[in-house]
């Protein structure tokens, strides 16, 4: 199953090594990665295989958003189908 | 290959803009509930409901959690209760609407709807009775709500039936004036009803609906402005409308996507999306503020009719692209006390109740969560009825009313219900005598728009 991570927050040292570390202890294989500072705030998008990781993906999502309460970031893992749907005719 | 700016912009509606999947709504049908022996009925009718939804919380809370998409209510519709109520030996519909009321709490919705009657031609067995009952149903009960339809397009106004619902609004709000005349405010009166609604107080279950079926509702008026505001300030109208059918798009696949999503897990069929901008009162997420980002100074203003209309058919457009069957009321929503725009506009003296009809010719519904004095008389609200009925008859749309008489208020206060109901300046009302009019009772004929074989 293929997911999004989308990390928004104030840009800082650290932010792709503690996600990215995040995701090899759960056996989260990243696919793609884009990141972007727009006016000093930090936008990244990951988009990351599950199917090696055998947590349910509301648990993870719960645990990434943790993760980036720590630093301060809006972090969210959601399904990938969402974005597909909307923008795709 | 997903898009970076894409999926920020999705996170951007979601987290900003109040972008949401306002309700996903089970329609299920209680005709296989109808018994002679009124106990037998409400312990079938608590059976089936509580049998049919029991997974429906959970499932859409996992489905809303692993895609990231808020939804905000899990609601149900049933059949029309005075349908069941025809088959029953002398019952007391206070007794149905209580086992709904359990029901829906067992299974952990937030309303359901269907404490209903479609009288628009007249009354049968179960229909007088359920009506009566209303004020202390809605007044015993929490979850439940209810909607009667008095006319439509094909046969016309069923004015005794507009005469009764002005008296029953006033004792449904007598009838809970201690807890803010609330029942009123889960009490709707409908023109040309749809089946399929799945948005409250209006919804239920139609007759010719499957057995349990499983609808969506979607919002986003929050993402509309934001859209208008970032790229639509300078341009024209038609790019204004342009912007609005692709944010509608965006935002109504989302509810087909949650739809489908839901329909399989629980192996029910997937009946329609509602396509409608529903506001609520947190700040931003306003219909009324479109139309003052659009360039009114304030909703209510000369123009805002027209603007509305716009509006309203760019989201149809928009959203019916996006979806495989649409439904329910799909259009603008325009209810007072759950926009905050509206209430401010209301407050600053710059929409009138007239106004407000006036818009319900061009959008989706009619006068919604409007408060008005506690001493107004039935035969007003029966005539405000008649008004807004006539309106959805002679367009062939839906228009309902849902007014709230505020016992013991006058214009200025304010009533608060809390939560997505809002809160709502009383607004002035004609004071004029319709009473003789409304007296004569009968039956306002079809218009000749109905006449199209």
């Amino acid at each position: 199953m293929k997911a999004v991570i989308t990390v928004i927050g104030k840009d800082q040292i650290g932010i792709l090594a503690k996600i990215s570390t995040l995701c090899a202890q759960k056996q989260i294989n990243v696919e793609d990665v884009t990141q972007s500072i727009v006016q000093g705030m930090f936008a990244m998008t990951m988009v990351v295989d599950l199917s090696r990781c055998d947590e349910e993906i509301t648990a993870l999502s719960e645990r990434f958003a943790k993760e980036g309460e720590t630093m301060g970031l809006d972090v969210r893992m959601t399904r990938s189908e969402l974005y597909d749907a909307m923008h795709r005719i | 290959m997903l898009n970076t700016n894409d999926i920020l912009e999705t996170i951007r509606m979601i987290s900003q803009e109040n972008l949401d999947v306002r309700t996903v709504t089970m329609g299920i049908s209680l005709l296989d509930c109808a018994d002679e022996d009124p106990k037998r009925a409400c312990e079938k009718i608590y059976r089936k409901i509580t049998t049919k939804a029991r997974d429906l919380v959970p499932v859409v809370e996992r489905i809303s959690s692993a895609y990231g998409i808020p939804v905000v209510n899990k609601r149900i519709s049933v059949t029309p209760i005075a349908m069941i109520l025809a088959s029953a030996r002398n019952p007391n519909p206070v007794d149905y609407a209580e086992a709904l009321d359990r029901a829906a709490k067992e299974v952990g919705v937030n309303f359901i709807g269907g404490f209903s009657a479609l009288v628009h031609k007249g009354f049968s067995a179960g229909d007088q009775e359920l009506i009566h009952s209303i004020p202390e149903a809605l007044a015993k009960t929490e979850f439940v709500c209810s909607s009667i339809n008095i006319g439509s397009t094909k046969s016309g106004i069923n004015m005794d039936a507009v005469k009764l619902m002005g008296s029953i609004v006033k004792q449904t709000a007598e009838a809970t004036k201690d807890d803010q005349c609330m029942g009123a405010a889960k009490l709707v009166v409908f023109c040309n009803a749809p089946e399929d609604n799945p948005f409250m107080a209006g919804a239920f279950h139609g007759p010719g609906e499957p057995d349990c079926v499983i609808h969506v509702g979607v919002s986003g008026p929050g993402a509309v402005r934001a859209a208008l505001a970032k790229e639509g300030k300078s341009c024209s109208i038609d790019k204004v409308a342009e912007l609005i059918k692709r944010t509608a798009f965006k935002i109504t696949r989302m509810g087909q996507l949650v739809g489908n999503l839901v329909s399989e897990e629980l192996g029910v069929p997937f009946g329609i999306v509602d396509l409608s901008l529903a506001p609520t009162p947190a700040p931003g997420d306003s219909v009324a503020n479109i139309l003052e980002e659009i360039g009114l100074e304030s909703c209510g203003s000369c123009g805002t009719t027209a603007a509305l209309a716009m509006l309203n058919d760019a989201v149809k457009k928009g959203g019916v692209m996006a979806s495989n069957h649409v439904g329910g009321l799909s259009g603008a929503f325009i209810p007072v006390s759950e926009d905050d725009g509206m209430i401010n506009a209301v407050r600053r003296g710059a929409l009138s109740l007239e106004k407000l009809e006036a818009m319900t010719a061009v959008c989706s519904v009619g006068i919604d969560m409007v408060v008005v004095p506690g001493d107004t008389s039935a035969a007003v609200i029966s005539a405000l009825i008649a008004d807004e009925a006539a309106i959805g008859m002679v367009n062939s749309k839906t228009t309902a009313v849902r007014v709230i008489p505020a016992i013991g208020k006058k214009v200025g206060d304010e009533l608060d219900f809390g939560g997505l109901l809002g809160y709502a300046p009383v607004m002035p009302i004609s004071t004029w005598s319709p009473e003789r009019f409304i007296g004569r009772g009968g039956r306002i004929p079809s218009p000749i728009q109905a006449l199209k074989n």
